[in-house]
């Protein structure tokens, strides 16, 4: 991202900042957080939850795209220690929640749940978000599903399959028709 | 020849050291040109040139590792993963800061030429007069007449892409063909020239990315992936252009590791006699002579050479003795504008991945314009289609989400003001000896502000912004102003400042330190004045013309 990129994103963007690694936006004072370890139960209840969040279509989704191997290492590298904890109780959160209405893990619930449950999820953590003080912290499902966007439409299948990729685009033609259904350019 | 006896000196390898570089091997001087940083050879040394998103770890953003190590980096949006080699290593070399100010430094060949944002403006006669048509600072000592030429020179073989648009604060230049302007951008351009009769345009940016081939470069593929070192030398950088110049001669020596710690002066024939550098690599001290010294370190670190140079003779360093040494620091204020939605779009796109944007020059304070400021500001921006990253009405998650998210969104436009920042005497870099750097060198201290006249411009530019746009009929038009802090225009000037009297200027109009007029300062810091323009292009004209007066008085044996 270059400065003008940088202005442009600043300019358009709505959704607000980044957690944890874009602390750009916000300024905020970060301290070093401590690599945690991740099982691969983690790993694969993280791939779940994104794979809900983005499911295969006519194209992969995001388990095919190893997001929950993806949330790891950021949570890990670039979330600050405050932020990790949150992420990690949040993993408990969710599957007690998914127990408490569905009397089952996450993990076994089936895709119709499994949507109905975090659509829910997402509503909280949006009605959250309308209500936090500043400086609270972030609802943990906002954080797994801005971790899930990121590392799904930066994938190589999220830029090659998804979305149309071209590596060397070799000219720039500033007007050219668009109808609906055709994929976005990286 | 001894081996450390040259025609001519260059410090610093970066836009304007590699001009200095390629002029003055170009006619026949043999030159050496010393970088403090490592060497980043051309193609071979841009190790994520050809990386796609990901292959890096954390996709181009920031750990809390990086965080911790690059603590200026971290304020704004240079700290990232993709070209983190790029910038300076803060540890090795910190700065202090009584004033926040954001110094962004890139210690290697090609310095910021590398990464720079490729944008090439004239100035114009509205900003070389400014200064005495309104008592502030001192004059420049020269007029576009003379730099003319120099721009012309320069653009020719820096290869500047652009349209001449006959905009009388804008002059035009030698372009190559413009690049194109999207679908919503040119309805924008059109309706911003009817609502305004034509006293406002938005064009496309001129741009130092080259639209048809030059001498061993390509011209740009639309990958938008500048600032990692470009494999087809698209864009200009020392790498791609002026070293590769300068080596053909034969008559270059590239000493990368060489930390200029002063220049030589000897009392007697009041001239400059070499530099002392220390070696980065292995601490030692050695020497190296010529007739001509050019001075380009960029504007902070030539003043920091400045001040460590004969202060046997001024306690305050070659060139201090007009007391405007390290002074009048500038850079551009920005980080500020408007953006809206552009509808009636939704069948139209763009292909390839334009490495520019628009440009809106200044209208303020031109002409019957009068504002309640001095000097005035120009917009950079672009229009285009949201990606993934945008809400997406009625849908949170599953597959319609994941279909939506895939395809383009709705078109947005924003522009970002970019505004002058007058000479303050009180904005200075200083040396600061409680704290030393690596190789116990004392850092610099800056201490820098903006005031009530860039205060003022800032209620404008966002206030125009949303005017125009609005104007120009985008939708749901919102203004931001992000705060800016020195530094972050990325464009310091005027630490050594050009004028008409060795009492009130460093430099005189050939850019000559007055106390020694063999040493030549041709970076950010000879600027009179900052313009509302980017800079790089003044540096590359001035450089030129600077060496084309060295090698003259040279001959007539004056220097």
């Amino acid at each position: 991202m270059n400065r003008r990129d940088a202005v442009q994103r600043i300019a358009l963007l709505m959704g607000g900042a980044m957690i944890g690694s874009t602390a750009i936006l916000t300024g905020c004072k970060s301290e070093t957080g401590k690599p945690t370890e991740w099982t691969p139960e983690d790993i694969a209840y993280l791939d779940e939850i994104a794979d809900t969040i983005l499911p295969t279509t006519s194209t992969p989704g995001a388990k095919a795209a190893k997001v929950g191997q993806f949330m790891t290492v950021m949570v890990n590298d670039s979330y600050e220690e405050k932020d990790q904890k949150v992420f990690r109780e949040g993993m408990e959160k969710l599957n007690e929640a998914a127990n408490d209405k569905y009397d089952n893990d996450f993990i076994k619930l089936t895709p119709q749940q499994r949507t109905e449950f975090l659509t829910a999820l997402d509503k909280e953590a949006k009605d959250y978000a309308k209500n936090a003080k500043e400086g609270s912290d972030p609802h943990y499902f906002r954080m797994m599903k801005e971790l899930t966007l990121l590392g799904y439409f930066t994938s190589e299948i999220g830029s090659t399959q998804a979305r149309r990729h071209v590596p060397v685009p070799g000219r720039f033609d500033g007007c050219i028709p668009y109808k609906k259904g055709d994929k976005a350019f990286t | 020849m001894a081996d450390n006896v040259f025609d001519a000196i260059v410090i610093g390898s970066g836009i304007s050291g590699g001009w200095a570089a390629k002029e003055l091997t170009e006619k026949g001087l043999k030159t050496i040109m010393l970088e403090r940083g490592r060497d980043i050879p051309h193609i071979k040394g841009y190790v994520n040139a050809n990386k796609e998103s990901w292959e890096f770890p954390h996709r181009g953003g920031r750990t809390q590792q990086m965080i911790q190590d690059y603590p200026v980096l971290k304020r704004d949006y240079p700290l990232n993963e993709v070209n983190l080699d790029y910038w300076v290593n803060e540890k090795e070399s910190p700065y202090t800061e009584t004033q926040r100010f954001d110094w962004y430094r890139g210690y290697h060949v090609g310095g910021r030429s590398l990464m720079w944002g490729r944008q090439s403006y004239r100035f114009s006669d509205l900003d070389f007069e400014a200064n005495a048509k309104e008592g502030v600072g001192v004059d420049w000592p020269i007029r576009y007449k003379e730099i003319a030429p120099w721009y012309s020179y320069a653009e020719k073989f820096a290869g500047i892409s652009g349209s001449r648009d006959g905009f009388p604060t804008l002059p035009d230049g030698e372009f190559q063909k413009p690049m194109d302007l999207n679908c919503v951008e040119k309805d924008v351009a059109d309706r911003i020239k009817q609502q305004y009769k034509g006293q406002r345009i938005m064009t496309i940016g001129r741009v130092a990315n080259i639209t048809e081939p030059l001498p061993g470069r390509s011209n740009c593929q639309y990958r938008n992936k500048c600032w990692l070192g470009c494999p087809f030398g698209a864009y200009f950088s020392t790498q791609s252009a002026t070293l590769p110049a300068a080596q053909k001669t034969g008559n270059l020596t590239l000493r990368p590791w060489s930390i200029v710690t002063e220049i030589l002066y000897d009392k007697d024939t009041k001239r400059a006699k070499g530099v002392r550098i220390l070696d980065a690599q292995n601490n030692k001290t050695y020497d190296y002579f010529a007739k001509i010294i050019f001075l380009n370190a960029s504007a902070i670190n030539s003043a920091w050479v400045l001040m460590n140079s004969a202060t046997d003779v001024w306690d305050g360093g070659l060139g201090s003795s007009s007391g405007e040494l390290g002074h009048n620091l500038m850079d551009h204020h920005f980080r500020l504008g408007a953006s809206g939605i552009a509808e009636g779009y939704d069948d139209k796109y763009y292909y390839g991945r334009r490495p520019n944007g628009i440009y809106i020059p200044r209208f303020q304070n031109y002409g019957d314009d009068k504002r309640d400021y001095l000097r005035g500001f120009g917009y950079q921006g672009s229009a285009s289609r949201q990606g993934w990253n945008r809400d997406v009405a009625e849908l949170t998650l599953g597959g319609d989400y994941k279909d939506a998210l895939s395809e383009p969104g709705p078109w947005t436009m924003g522009i970002t003001a970019f505004g002058e920042i007058l000479p303050y005497h009180e904005n200075k870099v200083t040396l600061d000896k409680s704290k030393k750097d690596k190789w116990g060198l004392p850092v610099v201290n800056i201490d820098a502000s903006i005031k009530d006249n860039e205060l003022k411009m800032r209620k404008d530019m966002t206030g125009e912004a949303v005017a125009m746009l609005e104007a120009a009929g985008l939708k749901n038009v919102k203004s931001f102003d992000n705060t800016y802090y020195m530094g972050q225009g990325i464009h310091e000037m005027g630490t050594a400042r050009m004028g008409r009297d060795p009492k009130t200027s460093v430099l005189n109009g050939n850019n000559q330190v007055w106390d020694a007029p063999n040493v030549y300062v041709t970076d950010g810091a000879c600027m009179t004045s900052a313009a509302c323009v980017n800079p790089s292009l003044t540096y590359m004209a001035l450089t030129a013309r600077a060496v084309n007066h060295a090698v003259g008085e040279m001959k007539k044996l004056n220097v």
